[in-house]
């Protein structure tokens, strides 16, 4: 996998093989983003710069998995940016329960605020595991932890969100 | 009902066995006990509706068209964008002076790089040219002493060119972090406070054509030798640019560097 990933190894429509899987990427990088920044236009600024600092490290780039590679990047980044922000409010959207509004957007805006209540590790482990389908040994190599902290941040982190969303909107609880 | 003490499930492994990372053997007994602990068994079940939920509001994210500004093909051509933010949103207004020319010319066989490396040169330049106090670390007047240190620090034989003929003065030098190793940068001046830089770093290029490059009001000559990126950077006055390129081109021949 490593050497059909390298750069320079194919070319299609002038397009390296590492680019072509950085390209693919795209679409899951900006769902990760989108739900882990919450704002849009935030969010795709992390993956232009995810995505320019990968290109940019092309030739560093020595082979092994893209996807992962990526979502470290993106992590980091956001990482990063969230300490830059630390001194500054955080806003937070208010919580306007639109009568109108039909079910599935209530319920998106009820795990959008669950998300937020998190904390930054908690939220990112979240996604890549519920929503990005990683694992947990790639989770735990994204984060620099082991394989222990990521479970248990996935652990806090669903039973903050379980309990936040039957706070929010008991009416929504599917669960028998 | 099944014997807890026999089979008793560890808290790790039901997500475990929520995110498919349970042995397949052991999924028989976390099911087998789900079944006697019908709380446990809801709290796992409202794990799989967060999932829904999750994919119910962000799925449509990665359905959507990809915006034009997060195309490989735009992010290639503009390497170093990401240094100014979204917010600031100055983009770099690559011109090459033949548009071809990067890679018809195969001069410069990593053009992106070598493209990055006269970014960095434009950057400096344009934060230190406004400076009115503190432009430089050596001023101009120890020429001897600045191109002795930046010489011993950044490995090649650092020269300030006479740029007198171009009506410019040394304003003096100072050491920059380059993309690879260390980068030195010296500042001129003319009658009418109109300030020239000129920026040399390591680069793997070896050498290349002497190359135009825009970005906003200021423009920059650009070429290796032997090794060494040259980066000269000036307002937009592209002849007096090539005059001033020139004389610090041929006074480096001359110099033997």
């Amino acid at each position: 996998m490593g050497k059909a990933l390298a750069p320079d190894q194919s070319n299609r429509g002038g397009m390296s093989a590492f680019r072509q899987s950085v390209e693919a990427m795209i679409p899951a990088l900006r769902r990760y983003a989108r739900a882990l920044a919450r704002d849009a236009d935030v969010a795709d600024d992390l993956v232009q710069d995810t995505l320019v600092r990968a290109l940019r490290s092309e030739r560093l780039f020595l082979g092994g998995d893209v996807r992962s590679w990526l979502y470290t990047i993106l992590t980091n980044l956001n990482k990063n940016r969230r300490r830059s922000l630390a001194r500054r409010p955080q806003f937070m959207p208010l919580s306007e329960n639109n009568p109108d509004a039909s079910g599935t957007e209530a319920e998106g805006r009820d795990i959008e605020k669950a998300l937020a209540t998190l904390v930054e590790e908690q939220r990112s482990v979240l996604l890549l595991v519920m929503l990005e389908g990683l694992s947990y040994r790639e989770v735990a190599d994204i984060q620099g932890v082991p394989i222990g902290t990521v479970m248990s941040r996935l652990a806090r982190a669903r039973a903050h969100i379980k309990a936040s969303l039957e706070g929010t909107r008991p009416a929504l609880r599917r669960v028998k | 009902m099944t014997d807890d003490r026999k089979i008793s499930v560890t808290e790790d492994e039901l997500h475990a066995y929520v995110d498919g990372e349970l042995p397949a053997e052991r999924r028989a007994d976390v099911e087998a006990w789900l079944a006697a602990h019908p709380d446990e068994a809801e709290r796992v079940q409202s794990w799989r509706t967060m999932a829904e939920l999750l994919h119910a509001r962000y799925d449509a994210v990665a359905q959507e068209p990809v915006p034009k500004r997060l195309e490989i093909e735009r992010l290639v051509r503009r390497p170093r964008q990401w240094i100014y933010g979204a917010a600031a949103a100055v983009l770099v207004a690559f011109v090459a002076g033949s548009a071809t020319g990067w890679v018809a010319h195969g001069a410069a066989s990593k053009p992106s790089v070598f493209q990055a490396f006269t970014v960095d040169a434009l950057d400096a330049h344009r934060l230190y040219v406004v400076e009115v106090r503190h432009p430089v670390e050596v001023p101009g007047n120890e020429r001897a002493h600045l191109q002795a240190w930046l010489t011993k620090r950044c490995g090649w034989t650092v020269f300030a060119p006479d740029l007198e003929a171009s009506g410019l003065k040394l304003v003096g030098g100072r050491l920059l972090p380059g993309p690879n190793g260390p980068a030195s940068f010296l500042m001129y001046e003319g009658a009418s406070g109109e300030r020239f830089t000129i920026y040399t770093a390591k680069t793997e290029s070896g050498e290349t054509q002497m190359r135009y490059a825009a970005m906003d009001k200021d423009s920059a000559l650009f070429w290796a030798d032997r090794g060494v990126g040259y980066v000269v950077s000036g307002g937009g006055d592209r002849d007096r640019l090539t005059k001033v390129a020139r004389s610090v081109y041929d006074q480096a021949e001359k110099n033997g560097i």
